[in-house]
């Protein structure tokens, strides 16, 4: 399992069309993946759950993931999160 | 059959004329029924089914719509494939028809509603929409697993006048061109959805009926006449006739106007003049271009900014505006920057309440106060110009210092990117719409200073007669054609001319047969209207003269009353029978 805090950079945070990149991209990957703020986790899989849990730019979440893929997916998924564009 | 024919009326949506079979569109009845099961690993495997069926649904319209009318609406589709792919969602349904023992059906449609009332709780339009997407797929896949037959616009295989109450954004979007001659509504108006959407698609439309549900039933045979606005049932022989006629004028007249698609605008006395026309978003450009625009006269921005949860970056605005810059080519594009307020709103801009939204906090007063919003899009302005023929316009503009303010932001904007290394180009005339009587008696000042002006004539009559259009009771005193309007008119084109700049016009006004001959008479340079005007007004400018129209002015101007004026252009100019 791999585990990373980052702060969210996307301009209007994970709301939209980066929520469903988000969802495309950790789809991609075999590992299962979570995002927690708070102390709220939701599955990094599912386009509803990041939606509703509303998580805006300059907060910080842990971005969670476990599988066989773990290291790819959080490096890939980390950088979603932090582009500057979308 | 003499005699048995009903005539129902209502709003005409999209011009033309359609007969052909009814067919009647209505939700179908979907009863949930909670039932205990004893298999459930079977009642899962028929969820698995029903859910793959509709996928595959999904799939191919997302192919066909891709298409047919490009990503943005395909993107609908997407997003409701996405639903059904959520694994929360998918789950949370396996988990209660296991757990619980229920069907499918109860278990789908309880977890769908938690998610739908969990979005349309939220504090945010945007998201509040999701919430109909859900509610939109979910149906798809019970309609699968009830065997109750959900339609599909896309599946059509005759031609057919579709019937409904209304059409939702993803019914509309599924209409099949081949097979869908026309539709009629209940509800809805000109401007909604579904009547933009059949205008687009040259679809021949009646919304906002009322009773059409009602009174057609399947395969009834239907004339509807665009328009007219007008709907018959089971026509009578000679009805059928008539508009079968009508329909094949119709066709004749828009072949004819088809001809002017590709040819300049001259006027008899072989005077050049620009028709453009006004567009809401890229996905306008290609719908103006087919329609034979010199330009683009309007681009309204505020689209960028509505249906979502936030400002758009500058990145995004950038994208949209070179499209529209990139498929115009060399033709000129006249931007307007933000004009929201009024009584467009922003979900998630905080505005005060006000008394006079109309004389209140709206377009360059809130640009020039919020600074950050207005500087972020002239950068995307700046940077899209290296892709084309740019001209950025600045919204309600009343004394000469706003403009003068916004222009040195511009400038500035303009340095910073020279600055860091960005192309701009350098040729972007800068220009103000004329909106505010006070801006068109000032004129001549504005004229030394800016490089065009662009009449807006929906809020300069409005702000003209202190009437508000909408207000039924005072609507009366929207008068186009009153000599104080028209006076008005002159002093800002005259104000232009004198100091060698182009004078433009973006209101309904530009399109208006009764006023283009006085518009022409005045010496306006370029008509910015909406597309489906722009080859009928081509047509009739190309049969006056210019010199002609001039000589019709001073009298006119000395008329006392906006129907003296309106009767005067029909009898002496357009030889109407009145």
């Amino acid at each position: 399992m791999v585990e990373k805090k980052i702060v969210v950079q996307l301009p209007h945070g994970l709301h939209a069309r980066p929520a469903a990149n988000f969802v495309k991209v950790a789809t991609s990957f075999a590992s299962e993946i979570k995002l927690v703020k708070k102390d709220k986790t939701v599955n990094g899989k599912s386009i509803m759950g990041i939606m509703a849990s509303a998580i805006a730019k300059g907060e910080e979440i842990t971005l969670i993931a476990d599988g066989v893929d773990e290291n790819e997916a959080v490096a890939a998924l980390e950088k979603v999160l932090l582009s500057q564009e979308g | 059959m003499q005699g048995m024919s009903q005539k129902i009326v209502g709003v005409k949506a999209s011009a033309g004329v359609a007969i052909g079979k009814a067919f009647l569109l209505t939700a179908p009845e979907m009863e949930i029924k909670t039932v205990a099961v004893e298999d459930a690993a079977s009642e899962v495997l028929r969820f698995e089914e029903a859910l793959e069926r509709a996928k595959a649904d999904l799939q191919q319209i997302v192919l066909r719509v891709e298409k047919e009318m490009g990503a943005e609406q395909a993107d609908i589709f997407r997003a409701h494939l996405m639903v059904l792919e959520d694994p929360e969602l998918v789950d949370t349904v396996k988990g209660k028809i296991t757990e619980e023992k229920t069907n499918a059906e109860s278990a789908l449609n309880d977890v769908a509603q938690m998610f739908i009332s969990l979005f349309e709780q939220m504090d945010n339009d945007y998201m509040r929409e999701r919430a109909a997407d859900i509610r939109d797929v979910t149906k798809r896949v019970l309609a699968y697993l009830l065997g109750v037959n959900f339609f599909q616009p896309g599946s059509l295989t005759e031609e057919v006048i579709i019937v409904a109450e209304d059409l939702t954004p993803s019914d509309t979007a599924q209409l099949d061109r081949r097979y869908v001659k026309g539709f009629v509504t209940d509800i809805g108006g000109r401007t909604s959805h579904s009547a933009i959407m059949a205008r687009s698609l040259e679809i021949p439309a009646v919304v906002g009926t009322q009773t059409i549900t009602s009174a057609v039933t399947p395969s009834t045979l239907v004339i509807l006449d665009g328009h007219e606005g007008v709907v018959i049932l089971d026509p009578s022989e000679e009805e059928i006739a008539f508009y079968t006629k009508k329909q094949a004028e119709y066709a004749e007249q828009k072949a004819e106007l088809e001809k002017l698609v590709h040819v300049p605008t001259i006027t008899a006395d072989q005077h050049h003049v620009e028709l453009a026309a006004n567009i809401g978003s890229p996905a306008d450009v290609a719908g103006a271009l087919a329609n034979g625009a010199e330009g683009v006269g309007l681009f309204r921005t505020e689209f960028l900014y509505m249906g979502r949860d936030d400002f758009p970056t500058e990145e995004e605005q950038y994208l949209a505006y070179k499209q529209v810059l990139e498929s115009m080519g060399e033709k000129p594009v006249v931007i307007r920057t933000l004009d929201i307020g009024g009584d467009k709103h922003l979900s998630y801009l905080d505005m005060p309440e006000e008394m006079n939204p109309f004389l209140g906090y709206r377009a360059i007063r809130l640009c020039l106060d919020r600074q950050e919003l207005f500087r972020t899009q002239l950068r995307a302005l700046l940077r899209a110009s290296a892709h084309g023929n740019l001209k950025i316009m600045f919204p309600m503009i009343a004394t000469l210092e706003e403009f003068l303010e916004a222009k040195a932001i511009l400038e500035e904007e303009k340095k910073g990117l020279q600055n860091s290394g960005v192309a701009v180009s350098e040729r972007i005339e800068v220009g103000i719409m004329i909106e505010i009587p006070a801006a068109a008696m000032m004129a001549d000042v504005f004229a030394q200073e800016v490089d065009f002006f662009s009449i807006g004539t929906n809020d300069l009559i409005q702000y003209t007669m202190a009437a508000d259009r909408m207000n039924e009771r005072v609507a009366y005193l929207y008068q186009p054609y009153h000599p104080a309007v028209l006076r008005l008119l002159r002093n800002v084109i005259e104000a232009g001319h004198s100091q060698g700049k182009w004078v433009g016009m973006c209101g309904e006004m530009a399109g208006d047969p009764v006023a283009i001959p006085i518009l022409l008479g005045l010496g306006l340079d370029e008509f910015s209207m909406s597309a489906s005007s722009i080859l009928p007004a081509r047509k009739q400018i190309s049969q006056l003269s210019r010199a002609e129209m001039a000589q019709h002015i001073d009298a006119i101007l000395q008329m006392g009353t906006s129907a003296q004026v309106e009767a005067y252009v029909k009898e002496t100019i357009l030889k109407e029978d009145i």
